[in-house]
């Protein structure tokens, strides 16, 4: 099986030993981790700035040196940090409180990693959106008798979702790029499963370009998502 | 409400992964041939994998195999993300330190693979001033700077890489297990742009004693049972059996005290 | 923003932060720093000159990138916008890879290209680095600079206009810094994102900050403490850039 006397569509083909499943494969590891990430980091995110605006003065300076040291570690010493020390803070977590030792594999690990960057971002995304919300609508919610819970999950969130899509929307295209970052701690995503393609059969630039294309796609396709989104979102304002 | 969705969603990461009791065997991604390759379905094909199979079946051990890049495998050992290497490791001093090795299973000198047309000799003066690559984190590394110390260093994340770069003109050498320089110049390109300059002379202290499975230290009891078991396949003959199907010769080296 | 008086919390977490890092001093091994100092302040540069130069490079080429979007000739447009789309589309590893491997594996079928007098640059890791950082720069700068452009008001280029200005003083003269002025208070974000994507080089054998700590972690097999100390280290760059930016602005604000 000489991979010099294949052609591009066989080297491309998706069934071995074309290595275009194999992209695919990547692709979808990628995708998964980003998304998983992104929710995270959505959750993340979402605590963050209730705290940042409503929290108490030490919760409050803890997350800004949180969002501060994220956003200004590179994230790749970020991932090579996260990924050896989160398996060990979360398996030392889970000894305390008795669950016991779980090996942490590297797809949960590289989502918690993501989810991290993530979440900092977030934060300000979020904390920018919910402070352009005007003041009024959530005190007439209070006045009306909801909780704060039900306040955030009725008022806050509809309302500030449209000022925070194009901040989201960004979010996720730099999730899905920051995966990329997850082949230099050898996690078999689309661009390191690129790299083993072109490796294998010398076709460099054959499959590095096919996985740019690949990424390419991906953004623009959620590019056009979150503006279908926006559009239906401040439509919905500007009506009512 | 975030935080247990957030605890949800972390233990059902984590359960499926914590049931089954394997022992997970950390490779390298990169292709390394003829002892370790990914193809295109994902698996890892060569030599070393056969071995290590077989290893794990006379040891009875369920192996699981792991990829991990090659300069994160010794911090995942000592990190408990795998529990043991099999990643053409040299068994050498300086990384006794930090974690513990089988038996050796089989030794591969170090040679030198150069481009055509340039003239160079396998000496500290030949080497001078010329460009030589080397993979970061291995003992071909240490040896350069140890005997080379004039030639410029070029320090690639896999031997694949360095490969690559021989090929495309930009070392005039690259300094790696004759094993896997010769598989190299076997191959298309390898003909095309490189020719062999020879093994470079012994130095065990940075070159080390053959290749082992690395384990962590304190796990005595699993270097015991991988022992045994190479012992068993260099016995019962599985051992040479896999290794006619990659060379035409012993690759075990001088069998040891 | 002006800490005149430290509330007692702030105190209290001060006095955590130093407590932990006094732990991390005396519990952790940094008996390797004197040996790498040389190595570390080498790679450092390395990363500063590579920040520097390519935000620079990477500016001057993102003003041309968003003119044309704006007010260029309808193919040249599309090309600048597909330039930037594509640059932002993608992962910067990959870019970097493509460039690196990619290019390099064509080198052995391109007959002159070893006696061309650009052999020398391309064999070397740096040109590669610096071409992908700067292409990257001016990639998501073009974005910001179409922006910008697009910003400056009619009124004040239509009025320069009926001044009967040359469009080119034009642009010298009003729009061009009309639009830099706008970008200004966005350039110190995107200089730290410039900053941290330069340990991306080391994976095409460039010897950064990143690569020597990589070595580090290597030869003395240790996991956090040169990671720790890295992580500090692109903490103080990111923070002196944004003090740098603060001063200027500051200074800015005095001078008008």
């Amino acid at each position: 099986m000489s991979y010099r006397d294949m052609s591009i569509g066989e080297l491309l083909a998706l069934a071995p030993p074309g290595w275009g499943g194999a992209l695919l494969n990547g692709l979808c590891l990628s995708l998964q981790v980003a998304g998983g990430g992104y929710f995270l980091g959505l959750l993340i995110g979402m605590a963050g700035a209730a705290s940042k605006l409503s929290g108490g003065p030490v919760a409050r300076d803890l997350w800004a040196c949180y969002t501060t040291g994220i956003r200004a570690v590179p994230e790749l010493v970020l991932i090579l940090l996260l990924y050896f020390a989160v398996p060990e803070a979360l398996n030392g977590v889970l000894t305390s409180i008795g669950v016991g030792e779980v090996s942490i594999g590297p797809f949960v690990s590289g989502i918690v990693v993501i989810a991290l960057v993530q979440g900092a971002y977030a934060t300000e995304v979020m904390r920018g959106a919910i402070r352009a919300i005007p003041r009024g609508q959530i005190e007439a919610a209070y006045s009306l008798g909801m909780s704060s819970a039900k306040t955030f999950r009725r008022i806050t969130l509809p309302a500030m979702l449209p000022g925070a899509l194009p901040g989201l929307s960004n979010l996720w295209l730099i999730a899905t790029k920051d995966t990329a970052l997850l082949a230099v701690v050898g996690f078999t995503e689309l661009t390191l499963a690129a790299r083993q393609a072109a490796g294998a059969t010398k076709h460099h630039l054959l499959f590095l370009c096919a996985a740019g294309v690949l990424y390419l796609l991906v953004s623009l396709i959620s590019n056009a998502v979150f503006k279908a989104l926006e559009r239906r979102a401040t439509r919905g304002m500007s009506h009512g | 409400m975030q935080r247990q969705l957030l605890a949800i969603l972390t233990t059902a990461a984590l359960v499926p992964l914590a049931q089954a009791e394997v022992t997970r065997v950390g490779f390298a991604t990169e292709p390394y041939p003829p002892f370790a390759t990914p193809d295109a379905s994902g698996e890892v094909n060569g030599w070393e994998v056969d071995i290590t199979r077989a290893v794990c079946a006379a040891a009875e051990l369920e192996c699981d195999i792991v990829t991990t890049s090659w300069d994160g495998l010794i911090p995942a050992l000592t990190g408990d993300k795998i529990d043991f290497i099999a990643a053409s490791l040299s068994i050498t001093d300086k990384r006794r330190e930090t974690i513990s090795f089988s038996d050796k299973y089989y030794q591969t000198p170090a040679a030198l693979a150069g481009a055509k047309g340039v003239e160079l000799e396998v000496t500290p003066a030949g080497l001078a001033g010329r460009t030589l690559g080397v993979q970061s984190a291995s003992i071909h590394q240490a040896y350069a700077q140890a005997h080379f110390p004039e030639a410029t260093l070029r320090e690639y994340q896999t031997q694949d890489d360095a490969h690559q770069d021989l090929f495309a003109g930009r070392l005039d050498a690259t300094l790696a297990d004759r094993l896997i320089i010769e598989q190299f110049l076997g191959s298309e390109e390898g003909q095309l742009c490189c020719e062999m300059r020879g093994s470079v002379s012994e130095d065990p202290e940075t070159l080390g004693e053959g290749i082992g499975f690395g384990v962590r230290q304190g796990d005595g009891a699993l270097r015991e049972r991988l022992n045994e078991a190479i012992a068993e396949v260099r016995e019962n003959g599985t051992y040479d059996e896999i290794t006619a199907r990659y060379f035409d010769f012993d690759i075990y080296g001088e069998p040891d005290t | 923003m002006a800490d005149s008086r430290l509330p007692p919390h702030r105190l209290g977490l001060i006095a955590v932060a130093l407590v932990i890092v006094t732990l991390m001093v005396v519990q952790m091994q940094w008996g390797w720093l004197p040996e790498y100092r040389e190595a570390i302040l080498d790679g450092l540069w390395l990363t500063v000159v590579l920040m520097v130069t390519t935000s620079v490079a990477g500016f001057l080429l993102a003003i041309p990138l968003g003119l044309v979007q704006v007010k260029g000739p309808r193919p040249l447009a599309w090309l600048a916008r597909g330039f930037c789309t594509l640059i932002r589309g993608t992962p910067l590893l990959l870019q970097v890879w493509l460039l690196y491997y990619g290019l390099g594996s064509l080198f052995p079928y391109l007959p002159g290209v070893r006696q061309s007098w650009l052999w020398p640059y391309l064999i070397e890791s740096w040109p590669y680095a610096f071409a992908a950082l700067t292409l990257s720069f001016a990639g998501y700068e073009g974005e910001v600079m179409r922006g910008a452009f697009a910003g400056v008001p009619k009124g004040e280029l239509e009025a320069a206009r009926s001044l009967g200005m040359h469009p080119l003083t034009i642009l010298r003269r009003i729009w061009l810094p009309r639009a830099v002025q706008r970008v200004l208070p966005t350039l110190n974000g995107e200089l730290v994102i410039q900053l941290k994507a330069t340990p991306l080089v080391a994976t095409i054998a460039a010897v950064d900050t990143y690569a020597v700590f990589g070595r580090i972690r290597q030869e003395t097999y240790m996991v956090y403490e040169p990671l720790l100390l890295m992580a500090l280290i692109y903490l103080v760059l990111a923070g002196l850039i944004t003090l740098a930016f603060a001063a200027m602005e500051r200074a800015g604000s005095r001078g008008r």
